[in-house]
């Protein structure tokens, strides 16, 4: 089944979190990976939902968020053009004789050294996933001692996030939170 | 003015134009009980927080208007679990308001404390942990818009103490609901309503499925001209009766897992369905692989997370269906399906000769004769059933003949036993001018039958026909289809009913014969007060036909024929 990117505009409020989550759980979808952090709204925060999926199962999950009270607008970004990145922060163990190749592999990938210590070195990726799994994928062999990803985090290429408004209140430059998202992320394109 | 939040969420109940609440009182919701006495409230004290929940509930169905159910946190709150999951899965309308400790002590498992909007989460629209006196109102605004828009549900706001005891100002137009809130009814294209227009133009064998929506919407009138204008016969869901008048020429009757047999042929060899305001449930679905082979659908639903659930359906009208039936009325050519509708009368006329009302009087005593001589003692007044769950649930469906709205009330969705007692309370306090049966198994009747002290207390006069046959009927049906008559644990005994409800003060009597059936509903209908009839029925009587569950819809098991039923079956 193919993954589905969901865009979700939540209410920054307690338990918010555990209605998205729990809807999940009880419909009986597999939430892949989930991330939320702010959006460019204040108040308003931004999930990053993947499942997988058929589209009449991404239909009704698209309905059955909208029907929750504290979500303001949900998107599936599946449905067209995307920017989509996961951030992955890699311990690896780099021995003074693999140091060197760690660190050109790390390179190839458009990685970055954020942490060196002298039996292992902290890599930084910001990338598709796909690209991320193959860092880790040749890194393996070294020694991956500990690591934490993001999950995915999307949104759609082109300027139609710029015709709507989450919600009524306090005027935000949706065009200029885009573009400043898109500079944010211009380290890994 | 600066009020207390015990009283603001009085002064918001009664401008939501709340007079009745069901409820329980306790430590947590003290303060709120004690402002109650300075508002135009009626309170009807209940026996059991569940019971609070079921009467809103039958309130809310009776009526149309929300029902209000009151409780202490802790205990008070996990009671009403069961009631609010009914209420969310037949889409009734209510609100629960329950105490909670002091904010201070939340998540300290303070006595009596409980996380009632997580454990109902997943059975309310929405629910609120109000903490603060300045938002209650608020809460209690949008709880009602809430639960009252698009697909009605329950909502629950969980009001700690601290929240019922301190001052703010109170100002009810500064706590309108947040438009981020509000969630507009859709609107079907115009395109989709002709692609429906042109599909049920060309159809031959149309057949209408009509569901509790049609109640929610208060689209009978339009139904029955859609019906009307293209001579197509409707099927009803359970919570769909009444929504067409059952002396109707074009009314079919109930559909699904007891509907009778020619009402789930004609939606095998439809080659149309036209669902209003239903969901293809499995009970009315069968095995969803060969349900309605032939029939291209179209779906009317004003819930978008419904459309393609169960059944693919060719055009979805997602929207109100009162709305959506007026604009796709004008589109729709009017016509008759006389060849269509004579193949349905003679599969109506294979069910009939096996009908039980057919039957002789034997001696023995029939569940179906029951609900069939009640049918015939109140049809031509305003008379609501209130039933429970099992057996005699499906009678009431298939014997009594509802030509009115909302004169059926029963939980479908969940199929909770001990509905009926509280749920007729409910009713008869929303429509005191209405005669209200609750029509209830031995087994769901002692669930709840505490809820007789209430309506004796608050004077509610309810009529109960119990209807007794010493078995948990439909599960020891179940066991005597499918596990070999192996009845384990659904023999029954309960206590003698009559007694039982004379100790309640309730006028009572049995009935152990088909003779005696109409004098003694006459009797309990004359009575001025609740009164109860303990119908000693056939132990061991079976609701035909039945599609067993995931079965083909047309594999169903029919009645005998000639029917020989005997007490051994």
């Amino acid at each position: 089944m193919k993954h589905h990117t969901f865009a979700v505009y939540v209410e920054d409020q307690p338990g918010v979190l555990n209605r998205v989550s729990s809807l999940f759980r009880r419909r009986g979808f597999n939430i892949h990976s989930l991330s939320v952090g702010n959006s460019e709204s204040a108040g308003i925060s931004r999930m990053t939902i993947v499942v997988p999926t058929d589209p009449t199962g991404a239909a009704r999950i698209r309905a059955l968020l909208e029907k929750l009270i504290p979500v303001v607008r949900v998107e599936d970004l599946s449905e067209r053009p995307a920017v989509v990145r996961d951030l992955a922060l890699i311990r690896v163990a780099a021995s003074h004789e693999s140091r060197a190749a760690v660190m050109q592999l790390v390179q190839v990938f458009d990685g970055r050294i954020v942490d060196v210590a002298p039996a292992s070195l902290v890599v930084e990726i910001c990338a598709s996933e796909a690209k991320v799994d193959g860092l880790v994928e040749v890194l393996r062999p070294y020694g991956v001692l500990e690591m934490v990803r993001t999950g995915r985090v999307a949104m759609d290429r082109g300027s139609a996030a710029e015709t709507w408004q989450v919600a009524p209140g306090p005027s935000t430059s949706l065009g200029a939170g885009a573009a400043g998202a898109a500079d944010g992320l211009s380290c890994s394109v | 003015m600066t009020l207390t939040g015990a009283r603001i969420l009085w002064e918001s109940l009664v401008r939501e134009g709340v007079t009745e609440v069901f409820g329980y009182p306790g430590g947590a919701i003290l303060p709120a009980y004690d402002a109650m006495l300075e508002y135009p409230i009626r309170h009807t004290l209940v026996r059991h927080e569940q019971g609070a929940t079921h009467m809103a509930d039958g309130y809310a169905r009776a009526s149309g208007r929300v029902g209000v159910a009151i409780a202490t946190s802790g205990p008070g709150a996990t009671n009403m679990v069961t009631g609010i999951a009914t209420a969310m899965l037949d889409s009734s309308p209510i609100v629960c308001i329950t105490g909670q400790v002091g904010s201070r002590l939340i998540g300290t498992d303070a006595f009596q404390e409980i996380d009632i909007t997580g454990i109902t989460l997943p059975v309310t629209k929405h629910n609120y942990l109000v903490t603060r006196p300045d938002d209650v109102a608020a809460a209690v605004r949008e709880a009602f818009l809430i639960a009252t828009s698009g697909r009605p549900g329950p909502v629950l706001i969980d009001i700690t103490k601290d929240a019922q005891q301190g001052s703010c100002e109170f100002s009810w137009e500064a706590a309108s609901p947040d438009p981020r809130h509000r969630r507009d009814v859709p609107v079907p294209p115009e395109s989709d309503i002709s692609k429906a227009a042109a599909l049920i133009a060309t159809a031959r064998r149309p057949v209408i499925l009509a569901g509790h929506g049609v109640l929610v919407s208060g689209a009978e009138t339009e139904l029955r001209a859609l019906a009307e204008r293209t001579g197509t016969p409707v099927a009803a869901t359970l919570l769909g009766i009444g929504g067409f008048p059952a002396s109707h020429p074009l009314n079919l009757g109930m559909m699904g897992m007891h509907g009778e047999a020619w009402v789930n042929l004609a939606i095998q060899q439809a080659d149309l369905l036209i669902a209003c305001g239903m969901r293809f449930d499995d009970r009315v679905t069968g095995n969803l692989k060969t349900y309605a082979p032939h029939a291209r659908k179209i779906h009317i639903e004003i819930d978008p997370s419904e459309i393609n659930k169960n059944v693919t359906v060719d055009v979805a009208l997602v929207g109100d269906l009162r709305a959506v039936l007026e604009r796709l009325l004008p589109l729709v050519p009017s016509g008759t399906r006389a060849d269509w509708l004579r193949e349905i009368a003679t599969a109506r006329g294979d069910s009939a000769v096996r009908d039980i009302q057919s039957l002789p009087d034997d001696g023995h005593l029939y569940a179906a004769h029951v609900i069939n001589d009640l049918w015939r003692a109140t049809r031509d007044d305003d008379c609501i059933v209130v039933t429970d769950v099992g057996q005699h649930q499906m009678w009431e469906a298939q014997y009594y003949h509802h030509d009115r709205p909302r004169s059926l009330i029963t939980s479908g969705g969940l199929g909770t036993m001990g509905f009926a007692v509280p749920a007729a309370i409910g009713a008869k306090r929303a429509r005191p001018e209405a005669e209200v049966w609750a029509v209830v198994g031995d087994g769901g009747f002692q669930m709840t039958m505490c809820e007789l002290a209430t309506a004796v207390q608050e004077g509610i006069a309810i009529k109960v026909a119990v209807i007794n046959n010493g078995f948990l009927g439909m599960v020891r049906q179940w066991q005597q289809f499918f596990y070999e008559r192996r009845y384990a644990a659904t023999p029954l005994s309960g206590p003698d009913f009559v007694k039982l409800a004379e100790a309640f003060g309730i006028h009572a009597q049995a009935v152990c014969a088909r003779a005696d059936v109409d004098e003694a509903i006459g009797a309990a209908r004359r009575h001025d007060g609740p009164a109860l009839i303990d119908f000693r029925v056939e132990q061991e009587d079976t609701v035909y036909p039945m599609v067993p569950a995931g079965a083909d819809l047309h594999a169903m098991i029919r009645r005998p024929n000639p029917i020989v039923e005997t007490a051994s079956d």
